[in-house]
């Protein structure tokens, strides 16, 4: 489903231009509105549907293989942590779902330098970082060279 | 030509790639460097890039080992059977043994990992996978990585690495454009971290008008994962390895939670389950690996193949019975909206309901990729304290290039890794590229302005074809001078779906066929330098068709030289139709020379875990 912008919502931010992961939202320089200018590297995504403050970008089923008259509409609100879905097929039956999106406040997680700087030991041994605490067992598996060998298995 | 500004970026450590794997690599990387200039460069915006921008409903791989689920060996063996025996074992625990590290990590960073409510353990989908909420699965991930960098390059189309002026086999940056201003950059870095995304549209996907983009795999997932490292000369492994996805018609959207958690079952256009009979005539091809559980993801493929084939298709997915619980119905859906909308859209606009309507499936159009049930990508060098000796030739992750690491699709012989396990892989490369930067070459390479000045021309060369050309027609898109980075594109899918086993060639190719592949890849290698961009935009897709190319002629060639079918379901060797262990149970490693343009293949030898 390719995405699509309503004239009358779009107000130019550029939002998706800006999130677009395939590069395919771009302003039309004659309306100052965004657009889809590659259909056909669309990947339904959504993101720029997510992204829109407007509400002003919907999908359209691709024309290949999808008759006209559905709809799937998203509201995604960071600041309830939830994602709404509004699906309504052809025949005009219609499914509601919300999903939670995160659990802990936007901007909160930490830089890994902010914790204590490893030891030269530490960087010498085979354990990632906040291992081997993080892995919630004693210890990192390891295996012993001696334990590999060619042939069929 | 328009003078276009260059833009210097030194760093310590350059991760080329923002998706899963490049912000595990740039978060580990600060976690052990703390004073390191860490740079993370993104054709995209990294809040939503890779495959993982639209979300993921499960993490495919996760031990549980807490709870003594899984250990990391099971993996191993499980990702080994999966890929009919060959995948690096040391590389596949090396993953095993951290990955709940790092998914520990996802849930306290905000991630919502649903819980079984009897246990209070990670609900499980299937033995691997857990089942999440993960709308914002990529965002979360993003800001740690944020968090973690010196500096974040957005849309930055990274097209070539570049080499140290002294030593030909070291690794010194990369260089690329911005694709919203146009300039040019030039990172110079100690280590570079490769982890950009496997390859969908090498082969001709199934629409080919306004649902071209609705392939499998992300239609931006442009191979750079692969072109990167091969034209810097590193090895790279089982490239012949694509993978094939049954999936739910159209959308191709995923069916993991349907078989594993809601407990549906394919059958035949006629209610018939179909699977064993085509399993008892795959023992001749490929003998007792068809008895083996679960059977790989290779093989239920050709039992679908085939019945298709027989004319008993569609082949339908049963959901009917499901999906009268609401629970269950409420995960089918959520499923789709959680990680392929598509697939929701293409029911909505058919009247599809799978309380009503058990759904068609379909095999998708091949893809390469390092990630999933499929282990293509580069020959890496293997943990230190127990990789044998010959995967190990250096740091951890460390590929045949110096200071060239790598990570997620770009990693090849560990299978299975997904999206926990890319972002795994990241950790493991970032930490070992630390290693390399204060001990190995703290000097650091030396890069030549002769050298990135003559890419600098190179790169915006279409956007000149383009200028010239068009003034020698009235108007369209059809010119003698260039080719539009589209016609490129289609002609590559075309050559690769008729002569390296795509849909159209049923996944069947010979050796003439590959040969006449070869040839004609040849000469669209040509023509690419007559590629014409009309914008910035064009110029993008321009150099992902080089970087796709470049990956399709590698796995050619790899699909040339591994003379059985060892994965039916994912492609067949006409000439050789039988799984041949006494000469195949090998990995295939190929090397390209950049500057006779020669493909060099060897074998390397596959080393077990003892059981």
């Amino acid at each position: 489903m390719p995405t699509f912008v309503y004239m009358t919502r779009c107000d130019g931010c550029g939002h998706c231009v800006d999130i677009c992961p395939s590069d395919i939202m771009h302003i039309d320089t004659t309306y100052r509105r965004a657009f889809n200018i590659e259909p056909n590297m669309c990947w339904e995504c959504y993101s720029c549907v997510k992204a829109c403050p407007q509400f002003a970008i919907d999908c359209r089923g691709y024309a290949d293989f999808a008759p006209l008259g559905h709809s799937v509409r998203v509201r995604r609100e960071e600041d309830k942590a939830t994602i709404s879905w509004k699906i309504k097929f052809r025949d005009g039956r219609e499914k509601n779902f919300v999903s939670p999106i995160r659990t802990t406040p936007w901007d909160s997680i930490k830089s890994p330098s902010e914790y204590a700087a490893p030891s030269a030991e530490a960087m010498k041994s085979q354990e990632l970082a906040h291992e081997p605490e993080s892995l919630k067992v004693a210890a990192l598996p390891a295996l012993s060279r001696d334990r590999f060998k060619q042939g069929l298995v | 030509m328009r003078r276009r500004k260059t833009v210097l970026v030194d760093a310590d450590i350059l991760v080329v790639g923002g998706g899963m794997g490049g912000c595990g690599a740039t978060y580990e990387s600060r976690y052990w460097g703390r004073d390191l200039k860490i740079v993370c460069v993104e054709k995209a915006n990294i809040e939503r890039s890779g495959a993982v921008a639209q979300g993921l409903y499960a993490i495919n791989c996760y031990m549980g080992m807490h709870w003594n689920e899984n250990q990391p060996e099971d993996h191993v063996r499980y990702a080994r059977n999966d890929l009919m025996g060959l995948v690096r074992e040391d590389l596949g625990y090396d993953i095993a043994r951290h990955v709940d590290s790092t998914v520990h990590k996802f849930e306290e960073w905000g991630l919502p990992i649903m819980r079984d409510p009897k246990t209070g353990r990670y609900q499980r989908e299937g033995k691997w996978q857990i089942m999440i909420h993960g709308e914002s699965y990529k965002p979360i991930v993003a800001e740690a990585a944020r968090k973690a960098a010196s500096e974040i390059y957005n849309r930055i189309m990274v097209t070539h690495l570049l080499m140290d002026n002294k030593r030909a086999n070291r690794v010194a940056g990369a260089v690329g454009f911005n694709v919203r201003t146009g300039d040019f950059y030039v990172f110079r870095a100690k280590a570079v971290i490769v982890a950009a995304g496997g390859a969908s549209h090498i082969f001709k996907p199934r629409a080919v008008g306004e649902g071209m983009g609705r392939t499998w795999y992300a239609p931006w997932s442009s191979a750079s994962a692969y072109a990167l490292p091969i034209l810097a000369g590193a090895k790279m492994t089982q490239m012949e390895n694509r993978i094939v996805l049954t999936r739910f018609k159209d959308g191709y959207g995923p069916v993991g939670a349907y078989f594993l958690h809601l407990k549906t079952y394919t059958q035949n256009a006629y209610g018939q389950d179909y699977e064993p009979i085509w399993f008892e005539t795959l023992k001749e091809r490929v003998g007792d690996y068809v008895n083996r559980h679960p059977v790989p993801t290779c093989l239920r493929n050709h039992a679908l193949l085939e019945e298709v084939k027989a004319g008993r298709g569609p082949i339908r997915m049963v959901t009917k019975e499901a999906f009268q619980d609401p629970h269950k119905e409420t995960v089918g859906w959520e499923n789709f909206l959680g990680m392929t909308i598509g697939q929701a859209v293409v029911w909505a606009s058919q009247n599809i309901d799978p309380k009503e309507i058990n759904p068609e499936l379909t095999t998708s159009e091949p893809y390469v990729m390092g990630s999933h049930a499929t282990c293509s990508g580069a020959w890496a060098s293997g943990p230190e304290d127990y990789a044998p000796a010959e995967y190990q030739w250096g740091y951890n992750r460390m590929m045949t290039v110096e200071g060239l690491f790598g990570a997620g699709d770009a990693i090849g012989g560990s299978a299975h890794k997904f999206s926990s396990g890319s972002f795994t892989e990241g950790r493991i490369a970032g930490k070992a590229a630390v290693k390399y930067v204060n001990e190995a070459d703290r000097e650091g390479p030396e890069v030549s302005e002769a050298e990135y000045e003559k890419l600098k021309k190179t790169i915006y060369q279409p956007l000149e074809n383009y200028k010239i050309g068009r003034n020698e027609i009235v108007a369209g898109t059809v010119s003698p001078s260039y080719l539009l980075p589209l016609h490129g594109l289609q002609r590559l899918e075309k050559i690769m779906d008729e002569y390296v086993g795509g849909i159209g060639a049923n996944y069947t190719t010979n050796e003439p066929l590959l040969n006449r592949g070869l040839e004609l890849l040849d000469m669209l290698k040509e023509d690419l330098a007559l590629l014409g961009a009309e914008d910035l935009h064009q110029l993008q897709r321009a150099w992902e068709l080089h970087h796709r190319v470049l990956a399709s002629e590698c796995v050619t060639q790899h699909t040339l030289f591994r003379t059985e079918t060892r994965w039916p379901g994912y492609y067949y060797r006409a000439d050789h139709p039988k799984l041949d262990d006494a000469d195949w149970h090998c990995f295939t490693l190929s090397r390209y020379d950049r500057n006779s343009s020669k493909w060099a293949m060897e074998k390397a030898p596959v080393y077990h875990i003892i059981d």
